[in-house]
């Protein structure tokens, strides 16, 4: 089995399961068909001749996750250090081609030293084979990537391209360059863990979607977090019964929004007080943490949640925020996944940081995906729904399908004390006219009537009654269709 | 007098609320005074007016007289109820309301006054042939002169604030160089709570208990003493736990301590309720400690073992009705035992905590009864008392009262704000509670300054095992009935889970019985587990071969926090093979967390005892951090130097900020 019984050690003294280890815990039991076992490299250079290993390096086939079909790799450590060969290529794309053309999700284990360099240009073309097939499947069936050891260099753009990127602490990184080359080039003293760790990529970087303390805990996780998935985009996302009552009410949600307009609340309790079972599965929850993402139920049915998070920089938009949201909503769009949003927003968080860093793209990356969207899309405004932020938060204007307000909500151009600031520039000076004015700004904007009386919102509603009313719009725009003209593809503003 | 029609309640939370109750049954309207932080709170709500007071600080608000006194002009209150803390105990108010011709349901301001000074109380109580405890009756400043009276007294000795109440201002000492560091805390704290630093000294007596008589007197002389209550589980001077009757007095002790409480209350001319408090020593000798001329927290337990209802009882008093019963209609009818559920955290030495109150849902079931003032969805702000709500229970005896109170912790849920719950469940189930072995210092005697919830092993790591795994089973049958299944695919049900608890792996074979029942095998018996689960509920209940209990579940990776009886465990179920594997993960070190010294709470910094570069051991004080009106000193968790320090007196901090680093 696997690169023999000495390095099956030595992975596991590395706090790191085999490659079948993971695959038997991911997959139902005996649910396992492996492909291409017999699979051995065609290299003769460099001795390799000598050192054949069937399977050559990667674990590939198809299973079920709770009955549903999923296509797996696992890359081998222990045998050439899980390095990817011609052929160790070969046989992720065999399981690609099949799982895009039955439609089902492929899962990728990584843990791979990188290319097989005795192979030379071949292991480069094996690399090239996978990144095509990531970029054709995209949009077409699930691809998630579990980083369970190194997993760095040109290979590192496999899991950049499919849906989620999920990592192991203390025994994952991925980076494009390592530690000794950053020395050379930047001199930065950098340790492996620090560039490309879990935590790196789960709190600064953003690539990853979620990290966990180890191997089993991750494949369990990562079952939990399948069961949410549909299984291509010609599916409808998966239902299961459903125990919560549809019309539970959470009369603590009444006073969930504090009367003071500059005071925060955890979003995060919303969220959990209307789904299913109070079951979040919350992606990249310590990057961009102004917005929250993630999947939940609602009767049973799979649903993309977006939130405006008030307790970090007041739910501002800004560029991390946003590039996190648009890639989570277009993942919904794809595969038919209903968006529930919840909007508490200010604003564009102003600065020259943002600005500089390119703000007016980022943020009109949100605003394209969520106009793109087609899928059902219920909007809840909380409190703020501010300037052009109300407008991306996936309003009335860009296709929005039900499109509700709680009695706290505020659709304005801005907040009233800098809208009064401008209209009323002149007065300035005069405290006690500033302070009227901005009262009878408040009282005229600072509630949901106006856009209501618009039709920008449907209706107005009480808070503890949201999880009923939310149940009640995805039960009729299920068979919601919408069809848009024909085009090779958009220009989003990458 | 006629009967009040209407009645201002000049106080918040649980007890505003508890009048409202009483005086609705009564048939009279009531009215609410609030401060801005209270807009929304339960008592509000539920009087019949409400009248705005004022900013959230207390002494801007609750503590105004001139303000109180106007809502009532404003409203037509004919009479005001303080109940207890603010305004309760200063003469000045029923001086304020009379003159304003409105009614105090309370005591004559006389008698405020000369039971509201601890020394003048003392003296008057000795006079009325009460046994007071050995001191000097007249205040200390003089560091020299305390000195020489504590030699006098004997130690150990009590510096007490003049003006003090709930354990404010109050120091233990055992010798010169104690008495001279209490002496200088309490009088700083008696200060800035109490704006008064009179201090005084008197012999502190060890391993007392704490029981406290209930006196009720009408306008016409009438005297009843309701029994007693016994408060001696208490933590630095804060009552705890509460129950009446005591379990450590016989009838004659009673008795005397009934008599001469009436006789005290006679003394100062008294009226309304009031609570005259003793220590008891081990050999059931008592001393008089002082008498509190108000409704006490802790007055539903009287109210639970007689039948009456003292707010009505104090308002029929201040409307000058005489008492419709006599000493020996005075019933003692079972037991019953108050748990005060606080806001606080009980593994960073009971530190007040604050937040959201996420999710509360208080115990309901008979013989229960809970007094609050919140509802799911409130804030616990750091403006006020910290207290929650009070859980009381009755038995028809002390073991039944205990086991309901049991019961009643089980069943709370409270998550989003710390709290001592977990903390109430330890000490009801303590073997010395149960047995009634209990003093003052049970608490700091069997938990010192923290507690933190045992490890669960044995009996309840089985059942925690057993529960898991049903309920785990129950997931897996649910996450296979999915749609969109590959055809031909047949449902496994894990025969056999590994569970691991407590440090423990316990194997639990599954037999699905019918639904919601299995048939367990653990530990080399057969069991049969019964629960209400369903995922997403907190509270459940389960019934493991033939007994009945209530467990919490709050979901984590692979498995589920569950908690029974204040103990907590992270409980997680694997398959065998899932177990297997992990066992070969390497442990992982937790990253030394001690170096940095963070605020435990929100508050404010009242002194910084610490520069950089000093060395400090484990325990050393290193700054002052002053919230919910208590000075809390943040000490050194280690040994070191230190390296940083990040704050100076007079800063503002948020929990868990970042306050000196050691090295």
């Amino acid at each position: 089995m696997g690169g023999g019984d000495r390095r099956i050690a030595s992975q596991h003294a590395r706090g790191k399961l085999t490659a079948r280890e993971r695959i038997e815990l991911l997959l139902d039991p005996d649910s396992f068909e492996e492909t291409d076992m017999f699979v051995e490299h065609r290299c003769t250079d460099f001795g390799m001749a000598d050192t054949r290993v069937p399977g050559d390096g990667v674990v590939t086939g198809q299973g079920t996750i709770n009955g549903r079909l999923v296509f797996v790799f696992s890359q081998d450590f222990t045998v050439f250090g899980g390095s990817l060969s011609e052929t160790h290529a070969n046989k992720i794309c065999k399981i690609m081609d099949r799982a895009l053309e039955v439609g089902a999700p492929v899962i990728g284990i990584n843990d791979s030293g990188g290319a097989r360099i005795q192979e030379g240009v071949d292991s480069l073309a094996g690399y090239a084979d996978v990144f095509l097939r990531n970029v054709i499947g995209s949009g077409v069936v699930p691809q998630i990537s579990v980083i369970m050891g190194p997993c760095a260099g040109g290979a590192v753009y496999s899991p950049a391209m499919t849906d989620f990127i999920f990592m192991v602490r203390d025994s994952s990184y991925m980076f494009v360059t390592g530690p000794d080359v950053v020395k050379t080039v930047t001199n930065e003293e950098v340790t492996q863990e620090e560039l490309g760790g879990a935590s790196t990529h789960t709190q600064r970087s953003g690539v990853a979607d979620k990290a966990f303390d180890n191997d089993v805990q991750a494949i369990h996780e990562l079952r939990r977090f399948f069961d949410f998935l549909p299984l291509s985009n010609r599916h409808e996302p998966p239902t299961r019964p459903c125990e919560d009552p549809v019309d539970r009410v959470e009369y603590s949600l009444d006073s969930l929004v504090p009367a003071n307009p500059n005071k925060p609340y955890d979003m995060h309790e919303l969220i959990s007080k209307v789904v299913d079972d109070g079951d979040f599965f919350e992606l990249q929850p310590d990057w961009a943490k102004n917005i929250l993402i993630g999947l939940a139920r609602f009767e049973g049915k799979t649903v993309g949640i977006v939130a405006n998070q008030p307790m970090v920089l007041a739910g501002c938009l800004d560029i991390d925020s946003s590039r996190k949201a648009a890639r989570f909503v277009r993942f919904c769009n794809a595969y038919n996944v209903p968006i529930v949003t919840f909007v508490d927003v200010p604003g564009f968080l102003p600065g020259t940081a943002q600005e500089y860093g390119g703000i007016i793209k980022h943020g009109a990356k949100l605003l394209f995906a969520f106009s793109q969207a087609t899928v059902p899309k219920v909007t809840i405004i909380t409190r703020k729904a501010y300037g052009g932020a109300y407008v991306v938060m996936s309003s009335k204007h860009l296709r929005g399908d039900v499109n509700l307000a709680w009695p706290t909500a505020e659709i304005a151009v801005m907040g009233p004390k800098g809208a009064v600031e401008i209209i009323f520039r002149g007065d300035l000076g005069d405290d006690a006219k500033i302070a009227a004015r901005t009262e009878e700004y408040r009282t005229r904007f600072a509630n949901p009537f106006v856009g209501a009386g618009r039709g920008f919102i449907d209706d107005v509603i009480m808070p503890h009654g949201t999880r009923r009313r939310i149940c009640r719009s995805l039960r009729w725009l299920e068979t919601k269709r919408v069809d848009d003209p024909w085009k090779k593809h958009d220009n989003l503003p990458l | 007098m006629a009967m009040f029609e209407k009645i201002l309640i000049a106080n918040r939370g649980e007890i505003a609320c508890r009048v409202i109750r009483t005086c609705r049954r009564l048939g009279i309207k009531t009215v609410a005074v609030f401060s801005e932080a209270d807009a929304d709170a339960l008592f509000v709500r539920d009087a019949d007016e409400k009248v705005f007071i004022g900013p959230p600080a207390a002494a801007e608000s609750y503590l105004v007289i001139d303000k109180i006194v106007d809502a009532c002009k404003a409203t037509g209150a004919q009479a005001v109820h303080p109940g207890y803390g603010f305004l309760s105990e200063r003469k000045a108010f029923p001086e304020a309301l009379a003159a304003a011709g409105v009614t105090f349901i309370g005591p004559p301001p006389g008698a405020i006054d000369a039971m509201g000074d601890k020394i003048t109380s003392k003296r008057i109580a000795q006079e009325a042939g009460v046994s007071t405890v050995p001191g000097h009756p007249e205040t200390v400043s003089d560091p020299d002169e305390a000195i020489r009276l504590a030699r006098d007294i004997g130690y150990p000795i009590m510096v007490k604030a003049s003006a003090g109440g709930g354990g404010k201002g109050m120091r233990i000492a055992h010798d010169e160089s104690e008495l001279l560091d209490g002496l200088t805390r309490s009088q700083s704290e008696a200060m800035s709570s109490f704006g008064d630093d009179r201090v005084f000294l008197e012999r502190y007596v060890e391993n007392p208990r704490h029981i406290e008589i209930q006196v009720l007197a009408d306008q016409h002389g009438n005297c009843l003493y309701l029994w007693e209550r016994e408060c001696s589980i208490q933590r630095r001077h804060q009552k705890v736990l509460e129950e009446a009757p005591s379990p450590f007095l016989d009838e004659a002790t009673r008795q005397a301590m009934g008599e001469q409480s009436c006789a005290l209350a006679r003394a100062v001319g008294y009226h309304s309720a009031g609570t005259v408090e003793f220590i008891v020593d081990p050999n059931r000798e008592f001393f008089f400690l002082e008498m509190n001329t108000r409704l006490q927290v802790e007055h539903p337990v009287t109210e639970m073992i007689t039948g009456l209802d003292l707010v009505e009882e104090m308002i029929k008093i201040a409307a000058g009705e005489p008492l419709a019963l006599t000493q020996e209609d005075v019933r003692m009818d079972g037991w019953a035992l108050e748990a005060r559920v606080y806001a606080e955290e009980p593994s960073r030495g009971f530190l007040p905590a604050t937040g959201r109150l996420v999710r509360w849902q208080p115990p309901g079931r008979d013989h229960v009864r809970v007094d609050t003032g919140v509802v799911e969805g409130d804030d616990v702000t750091m403006f006020y008392d910290p207290m929650i709500a009070k859980v009381c229970t009755h038995g028809a005896a002390r073991a039944g009262a205990v086991q309901r109170m049991a019961q009643a912790l089980d069943d709370l849920v409270l998550r989003g704000v710390g709290n001592n719950v977990d903390f109430l469940a330890a000490l009801v189930a303590h073997p010395r509670f149960r047995a009634g072995d209990m003093s003052t210092n049970f608490i700091a005697q069997e938990y010192g300054e923290r507690f933190e919830p045992a490890p669960v092993g044995g009996l309840l790591a089985l059942r925690f095992a057993m529960v898991a795994a049903c309920m785990r089973s129950y997931e897996t049958d649910r996450a296979q009935s999915v749609d969109g299944q590959l055809k031909g695919h047949k449902p496994f049900r894990a025969k056999s889970w590994m569970v691991f608890v407590g440090g423990e792996a316990i194997e639990v074979e599954l037999d699905h019985d019918h639904a919601h029942t299995w048939q367990v095998q653990a530990r080399g018996h057969a069991h049969r587990v019964r629960l209400d689960w369903r995922p997403g509920r907190i509270r459940f209940d389960a019934i493991i071969d033939g007994e009945y209990f209530t467990f919490q579940a709050d979901p984590i990776a692979e498995g589920y926090m569950l908690r029974h009886a204040g103990f907590q465990a992270a409980t997680l179920v694997r398959t065998h093979f899932a177990q297997e594997l992990a066992s070969r993960m390497p442990e992982k070190i937790k990253p030394d967390l001690s170096r940095t010294v963070t605020s435990p709470m929100p508050g404010l910094i009242r002194s910084v005892a610490v520069v950089v570069g000093d060395p400090v051991k484990t325990g050393q004080e290193l700054l002052i951090l002053e919230a919910m009106k208590m000075e809390n000193v943040v000490r050194a968790e280690r040994d070191g130097v230190v390296e940083t320090v990040k704050v100076t007196s007079g800063d503002t901090v948020a929990a868990d900020a970042v306050l000196v680093t050691l090295s």
